[in-house]
């Protein structure tokens, strides 16, 4: 039995829901320095999910699946990575896209419905928003073969939910990982919800991360609101990739306190008060009381934060608020290297429908 | 080496050309690929020290090395999902699905990642990946191992589908398949893979040509994979009743090569189209349909289609009247409004 894989009970926690630092066997806490960087990621992650909630209000975003609540999981995700490594995200993961470097009007292209994706792949080394559940994690996987084979060090960092965990795919990518030792940490976000679908749904199994023995590799469990445990146990599960050691399966205890997105009513299946107690664990307050009470944070930096997030949620407004200039033959530009005879016809029939339609409107 | 030597070298490959079996074909285009391009890799399930069921990826482990070409767990989604990311970080993988019905657990790999991945991204990741899938029946294989899967992949924008009918098309359009920038998948007909012609791979082949396989002038058969065979067939028949056959050759599905087939309709007036996968809603019925909407004032005749029944394939033992055939091709050529 190999006693290691599996994660510890309770979840790794380095800060308690009250601020109080919390030592832990294992892990160390990050430096003042650090958590200062993350509490500036939250600040400005939770203003991200609080303008596009109000840009759905307003018609601007078509669609909007908050991370509110999970915001030390996003921001975790991106900062526990270098330059040249790789983020496969979801599509409830736009802050953590955001945090890896993504401009936020790149980022929101998919929701604001001009385009499936806005910001090109390679250069900030994050993949599109998946969809699809826990397809994604196998792109990740093949990603990390492709460099291993190319003697780089990179790793990939995939995220995926609860509700992904269920999916064919989610095995056969943590399966493939494992045998081949490839570098890859599976994140998931136990948000405690798929859409309505409550865990217990999902699996039997003692936790999520328990899944990680049946694949041979270790499995761990963090606080998913405790962002100085999540940047500690991501990063050992970072390093010890880059070192050549394979996957970790991560499993981060969080909880989606909005509704699965704007267009769902999640009081048909969960109390308010179940919503209420989670309150008491949000993740910006906890480091945040942390921080202050160590002098790391001071009421100077905490403007300064602010400021930086509205100037985000400013450029946010603005982007969304802006009617971009649409090419309708952008239809037929991408799906081929070189368009298709079929498609170069079809697209001078919508030519011309365009210019039929231009003449009648004049 | 000189360049007179040279030359004289190919002067003489061209002399002694290699039969090839179309399995040997595409072993030769695979190990071409994997020799010229290092990002070449080939994966999939047994295609490692066993050489695959069909023997297609024979030697390569051992020629390349396990990291060139590798078994992986049995998992179809997995094969596909991984080469995707494979593909991103700048591969060039060939994966094998071991059979046609055996890829389905992959189609959500296929339809949503790899077809769709260079529009999604605005052409800034294109997947240059190839999918061979063994596929069709003839061979006395039970249960999803007979399956004409073609359609469903036909249908997805963003695929590129190719099927050889010769050990040389086998060859070189494996080999462009491998070239291409976008994703491919590679349809070899398990019924032609152990017949033999001689190959010349100094030929290049080009995706979205298709090819006259026969010359006629009174009606032109339109086919691919297995089918091309059964209508070349049909067209000596043909011959000795005093019809002259034309027969054209596919090859690659999407993009279909309209020039090439309408051009062919023309000449003759009159078209069949054969293939043997259940005709509803098939790759038959959309070049019926092309042919139909395009050469109207030419055609002499509505375009007939003799394909597979609308049935799960068959058993063994009863495909043979599953499959079409020269008669039901003979037939059908009989039934198009003739004169005499």
């Amino acid at each position: 039995m190999r006693e290691d894989l599996l994660p510890s009970e309770p979840p790794v926690q380095l800060i308690s829901a009250d601020g109080s630092a919390k030592t832990d066997e294992t892990y160390a806490a990050p430096v003042p320095e650090r958590l200062v960087d993350a509490y500036r990621a939250l600040v400005r992650g939770r203003r991200i999910n609080e303008q596009c909630n109000a840009l759905v209000r307003q018609g601007r975003l078509a669609v909007y699946p908050s991370s509110h609540g999970q915001e030390a999981c996003q921001v975790a995700a991106a900062l526990v990575l270098a330059d040249g490594d790789w983020l496969f995200p979801t599509y409830r993961d736009s802050v953590a896209v955001i945090s890896r470097g993504v401009s936020p009007a790149e980022a929101l292209v998919l929701l604001k419905g001009d385009w499936h994706s806005g910001y090109d792949p390679v250069r900030y080394r994050v993949a599109p928003q998946a969809t699809p559940l826990a397809t994604q994690l196998l792109h990740a996987v093949g990603v990390a073969h492709a460099a291993i084979l190319r003697g780089e060090d990179t790793v990939v960092l995939a995220l995926c939910g609860d509700g992904a965990t269920s999916e064919g795919d989610f095995h056969e990518a943590l399966n493939f990982a494992a045998v081949f030792g490839l570098p890859v940490v599976f994140f998931v976000q136990n948000n405690e919800f798929a859409i309505s679908v409550p865990l217990a749904r999902q699996t039997a199994a003692p936790s999520l991360a328990h899944k990680a023995i049946g694949y041979g590799i270790p499995g761990r469990r963090v606080d998913g609101n405790d962002v100085a445990a999540l940047l500690a146990v991501l990063g050992e599960a970072v390093d010890r990739a880059r070192a050549g050691g394979g996957p970790t399966l991560v499993e981060a205890h969080t909880y989606r306190m909005q509704a699965h997105t704007n267009a769902d009513d999640d009081t048909r299946y969960r109390g308010r008060s179940e919503v209420k107690a989670w309150e008491d664990r949000d993740p910006l307050t906890r480091v945040r009381t942390h921080l202050r009470g160590s002098g790391a944070l001071d009421d100077e930096l905490e403007a300064e934060f602010a400021a930086e997030a509205e100037t985000t949620a400013s450029l946010l407004r603005d982007a969304m608020n802006t009617e971009s200039e649409l090419d309708p033959e952008d239809l037929f530009r991408f799906v081929h290297a070189e368009r298709t005879p079929q498609l170069r016809d079809q697209w001078r029939l919508l030519q011309d429908e365009l210019a039929r339609a231009g003449e009648e409107s004049r | 080496m000189s360049i007179v030597e040279t030359t004289e070298l190919t002067a003489s490959a061209q002399e002694e050309l290699p039969v090839l079996t179309m399995a040997g074909a595409l072993n030769l285009a695979l190990a071409d690929a994997m020799d010229k391009d290092p990002s070449v890799l080939v994966f999939g399930e047994d295609v490692g020290t066993l050489g695959g069921v069909f023997r297609v990826t024979d030697g390569l482990t051992a020629r390349f090395g396990e990291q060139r070409c590798f078994d992986t767990p049995l998992a179809e989604s997995g094969i596909v999902g991984t080469a995707i990311g494979m593909a991103m970080n700048g591969m060039r993988p060939v994966v094998e699905m071991q059979f046609d019905a055996f890829a389905y657990p992959a189609f959500e790999q296929i339809v949503s990642h790899a077809a769709k991945m260079a529009n999604r991204t605005r052409g800034t990741v294109r997947l240059p990946m190839v999918i061979r899938v063994p596929f069709g029946g003839g061979i006395g294989g039970v249960e999803h191992h007979c399956d004409s899967s073609e359609a469903y992949y036909a249908h997805t924008p963003g695929l590129t589908v190719v099927c050889p009918a010769t050990p040389q098309d086998a060859y070189g359009l494996l080999r462009a398949a491998i070239d291409h920038p976008d994703p491919v998948i590679f349809l070899e007909p398990k019924k032609l893979y152990w017949g033999k012609a001689a190959v010349d791979t100094t030929v290049p082949a080009a995706i979205g040509h298709a090819r006259v396989a026969r010359s006629g002038t009174d009606v032109t058969l339109v086919a691919y994979g297995t089918s091309v065979g059964i209508a070349l067939d049909a067209a000596a028949v043909a011959e000795t009743e005093g019809r002259s056959v034309q027969v054209v050759d596919v090859r690659t599905l999407t993009p279909c090569d309209d020039a090439t087939i309408f051009a062919a309709v023309r000449a003759t007036g009159r078209a069949v189209v054969v293939a043997e996968a259940p005709g509803f809603a098939s790759v038959a019925s959309e070049l019926s349909a092309r042919i139909g909407e395009h050469c109207f004032s030419y055609l002499e005749a509505p375009v007939r289609r003799v394909t597979g029944f609308d049935v799960p394939f068959a058993p063994p033992k009863l495909e043979h009247h599953y499959l079409p055939d020269v008669d039901r091709v003979l037939d059908a050529i009989d039934s198009l409004h003739w004169a005499d």
